[in-house]
């Protein structure tokens, strides 16, 4: 079974940093999915990476990643780097940022404004998108 | 584009100006991309010998390797660094994804264990950088999002960028689509392996630094 868990900003906008980390990956190790409204600023992300790092073991393999980000066109996911660099800097309500344990999804598929999450039990059978 | 290009060429040039002593050059990527392979090649072509174990299976590269002092020369200019091979950087790792490939499960399992530290490693030394080389498989999806991830991080901490797409002699080598997800980068294709492109990668340097 699949369990997907919405998490609103508003829930992570007040925690620091390492706290949103732990939150989330709390979610992501009880082998449910995160769909975060909104994204981590860049150094988030990679401390996100790091701490997923520091505690993969037996049962936990790590996360699959993928962060779409607003009225991205066919610009790419940099180019709102570029754009709004105080945006990435603080983090943003906007976009999505989907988190799932890697032992449930294989795969998450990106294009610049669609996502698609391959799962692990399914392979090619179920696939689930999400727009 | 040519705002970026432009810092990458201060960045370079101030830190050759300032006589800073070693500008610490990073390959940088996901695992298995051939950051290994263009260490070699760097290695071979300047120093005639080579840096690193290269391997099909991901995460062979789990610690830091630096070269010391690579002088590449051309027309009477002189680009000096040190070089940064680092183990690739990943938001998993499986054990049982080595022995699918035949390894034992202990191998594996100190092998995973090792490459999470790698990995780490790898992000903690990214302040360390005075430019880097995102090295990326151009052969597979380049909107995967550690390679957004590493990039947008280089980014934010104002560190000079080029990004490579490798293993353009396979047929599956897909330059566009690597270019379009990174629209304002200055891109090079390149064969690591074969040396295809390997030239202009160089001059880029050069160009780069004046
Ligand atoms: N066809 C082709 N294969 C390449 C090229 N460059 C590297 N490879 C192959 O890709 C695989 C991985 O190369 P490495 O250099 O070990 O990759 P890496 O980025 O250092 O990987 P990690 O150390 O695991 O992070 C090896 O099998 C290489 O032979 C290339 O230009 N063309
Ligand atoms: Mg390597």
């Amino acid at each position: 079974m699949l369990t997907l868990q919405i998490v609103p900003y508003a829930e992570i906008s007040g925690l620091s940093s390492i706290g949103r980390i732990r939150k989330l990956l709390n979610i992501a190790k009880e082998n449910k999915i995160v769909l975060l409204e909104g994204r981590l600023t860049k150094e988030e992300e990679t401390e996100l990476i790091k701490v997923t790092m520091e505690e993969i073991n037996k049962n936990f393999r790590g996360i699959e990643l993928a962060v779409l980000e607003p009225e991205q066109g066919d610009m790419g996911g940099l180019a709102k780097i570029r754009k709004g660099f105080a945006n990435v800097l603080l983090g943003n309500r906007t976009g999505l940022t989907v988190i799932g344990p890697a032992n449930v999804v294989k795969q998450i598929k990106k294009d610049p404004n669609k996502i698609q999450l391959l799962t692990q039990e399914s392979r090619s059978r179920k696939k689930k998108k999400k727009k | 584009m040519i705002k970026l290009v432009k810092k990458f060429i201060n960045k370079v040039l101030i830190n050759i100006f300032q006589k800073k002593k070693h500008i610490k050059l990073g390959l940088y990527g996901p695992p298995n991309a051939g950051k290994t392979t263009l260490a070699n090649r760097i290695c071979q072509d300047w120093l005639g010998e080579d840096m690193g174990k290269v391997s099909n299976i991901a995460h062979e590269t789990r610690e830091i390797q630096i070269k010391e002092q690579i002088s590449l020369k051309k027309d009477g200019k002189e680009l000096s660094f040190n070089l940064v091979d680092t183990p690739g950087i990943a938001t998993k790792i499986d054990y049982e994804d080595f022995m699918k490939v035949g390894m034992k499960e202990k191998a594996a399992k100190s092998r995973a264990k090792e490459a999470t530290k790698g990995v780490i490693d790898s992000i903690k030394w990214l302040d360390e950088m005075d430019v880097v080389i995102v090295v990326l498989d151009a052969t597979k999806d380049p909107y995967s999002q550690v390679n957004i991830t590493i990039i947008g991080n280089l980014a934010a901490r104002d560190i000079p960028v080029l990004v490579v797409g490798n293993k353009v002699d396979l047929k599956k080598a897909n330059m566009k689509k690597v270019q379009a997800a990174f629209p304002q980068y200055e891109l090079i294709g390149i064969s690591a392996k074969y040396g295809k492109n390997v030239d202009e990668f160089y001059e880029a340097l050069f160009v780069l630094a004046g």
